[in-house]
């Protein structure tokens, strides 16, 4: 009896200890606090942005006759995104993360249109002033994209660890939910190809 | 006694075949390909000019090398130049993006790099720069580089002259930067990721007693003790990426488990008992050895510092 309890003895110790190391609770913790720098650092760089943009619409606005309408839906479609209260709450409640999410997509759509059609005044395209701020949105938004790929593969190690066995219990136990992602909003507009037209600068 | 000595080999080489199996099992786990399809695959970082599009000729390559060679010695900051032949599709911001988390380039701690590339046949160059060094160089001195000193000579032909102001230039910023001094020349290539000395530890005074405990109640004290060692030292490896550290690991618990008999099972041939000590200890002096000589190598050439992190500055342009 005691030397089969001096043998079970190691063999118990070692699932203990397994199981001690394998609830995942500590990885939650590193790979939450992970999350939330990544998606500090997407703001970071959303608002680097639009601490850019007023000064490309000065600018742009100094072009006498510049297309008005896509010039309005850049300063709209900022206002529109630095009204939603941007916190690092936001990974945790995902209808304001969607809703966050749609508004900075539009700012970017309206703001590549606006550099499309920059193009095609000569003024702006000589104007240096112009130029330095198209480098700096240029640079800004390949950040965007960099801070967001990292943020996506965080949250996906956080999402793996919270849903699958037998960290998915430790989840359950302390409610930890998976945490949201980015979507593409318009999946169906990329997917199709893109229609050509020649006519006239398109105003929609 | 002298019997006894006789034996030790054979022990021995079980104990090295029981280690090669686990080495060659935790070679292959590592060593899954992890391509990306369809986008240019990017080549180990092997000096500070990777001219793969064969822009240079070997002088003008040396002395370029020799120049950001010397320019790391006395300011510290890591500069590569990285031509291709073409990037396909793909956007070079992409690439140098993608460039940039693979080589990591700048010193540990530091962060500290610069990545030059050209892709030749695209006409297009990038100048990604790691997050420690975008107050040196932002986006608009990047920009103001390549079209400035690059470009110029690009649309000349001359590269080499192209390349050289536009590393001239680059120097010039950074160094009105202050960046902590270089250390003093590194000891061998202490290229390991920043590794858990935590998990090490718990593996080692818990796992390893146990483990020891159970393989020496099954397969006596000294094949247990040898296996032992070399599933430490394996696991060890794999954690640290460090031959070093592994072979230490090994040894270590060889000792803990054979010598000291941690872990506190007696064999269970009770005739093998008495005859433990010498032909165990020189069974880990062999496997110690082996892993220290593996430890060893890796310093002579270039090697990224593994500390810069690319987070989308630089600026691209075309010639």
């Amino acid at each position: 009896m005691q030397s089969m309890l001096r043998r079970l003895l190691p063999a118990l110790g070692l699932t203990l200890s397994l199981l001690l190391t394998g609830c995942g609770y500590n990885d939650f913790q590193r790979l939450d606090e992970q999350v939330k720098s990544g998606w500090a650092e997407v703001l970071n760089q959303y608002q680097r942005r639009s601490d850019l943009i007023p000064n490309i619409v000065a600018t742009v606005k100094g072009e006498a006759n510049f297309e008005q309408e896509t010039l309005t839906k850049v300063i709209e479609a900022r206002s529109k995104a630095t009204s939603i209260q941007a916190t690092p709450e936001l990974v945790n409640d995902p209808a304001a993360f969607q809703k966050f999410q749609e508004a900075q997509g539009q700012l970017t759509g309206a703001l590549s249109r606006l550099m499309v059609v920059s193009e095609q005044y000569p003024n702006l395209k000589a104007n240096q002033a112009f130029q330095d701020l198209r480098v700096q949105l240029e640079g800004t938004e390949n950040r965007i994209t960099v801070a967001r790929n990292r943020y996506i593969k965080t949250v996906q190690d956080y999402n793996v660890l919270a849903r699958s066995f037998p960290t998915n219990l430790t989840a359950m136990v302390f409610s930890y939910g998976v945490k949201p992602g980015f979507t593409v909003a318009n999946e169906a507009a990329i997917s199709a190809p893109p229609a050509v037209s020649f006519d006239k600068p398109a105003s929609k | 006694m002298h019997a006894v000595r006789l034996r030790a080999p054979r022990w021995a080489v079980a104990g090295w075949l029981a280690l090669l199996a686990m080495l060659a099992l935790g070679a292959l786990l590592i060593g899954g390909p992890a391509a990306a399809q369809d986008l240019q695959a990017i080549p180990p970082l092997t000096a500070r000019v990777m001219d793969q599009a064969g822009l240079l000729q070997p002088a003008q390559r040396q002395a370029l090398e020799d120049k950001l060679a010397a320019f790391e010695a006395q300011a510290g900051p890591q500069i590569v130049v990285f031509t291709v032949a073409s990037i396909g599709i793909e956007d070079i911001a992409d690439f140098a993006q993608r460039t940039g988390d693979a080589w990591k380039i700048g010193r540990r701690g530091v962060g500290d790099g610069v990545l030059l590339i050209v892709s030749r046949d695209d006409r297009k160059l990038r100048i990604q720069v790691a997050k420690a060094l975008e107050g040196a160089v932002p986006d608009l001195a990047a920009r103001q580089i390549i079209t400035n000193s690059i470009a110029p000579a690009f649309k000349r032909g001359d590269y080499a002259a192209g390349l050289d102001a536009g590393v001239t230039a680059l120097m010039a910023r950074i160094r009105g930067e202050h960046l902590p001094a270089p250390a003093a020349p590194a000891r061998g290539g202490q290229a390991d990721t920043g590794f858990d000395w935590e998990e090490l530890a718990i593996v080692f005074f818990i796992g390893v007693p146990l483990l020891g405990g159970v393989l020496s109640s099954v397969l006596g004290r000294k094949l247990g003790s040898v296996v032992t060692a070399g599933g430490a030292g394996t696991l060890a490896w794999w954690l640290s990426t460090s031959l070093l550290i592994g072979g230490l690991a090994g040894v270590v618990a060889l000792v803990l488990v054979g010598v000291m008999g941690v872990g506190g099972a007696r064999g269970l041939g009770g005739g093998r008992g008495g005859r433990g000590g010498p032909p165990v200890i020189w069974g880990g002096g062999g496997g110690g050895g082996g892993f220290g000589g593996g430890g060893g190598g890796g310093g002579g050439g270039f090697s990224s510092g593994g500390g810069g992190d690319f987070g989308g500055g630089g600026a691209s342009g075309d010639w």
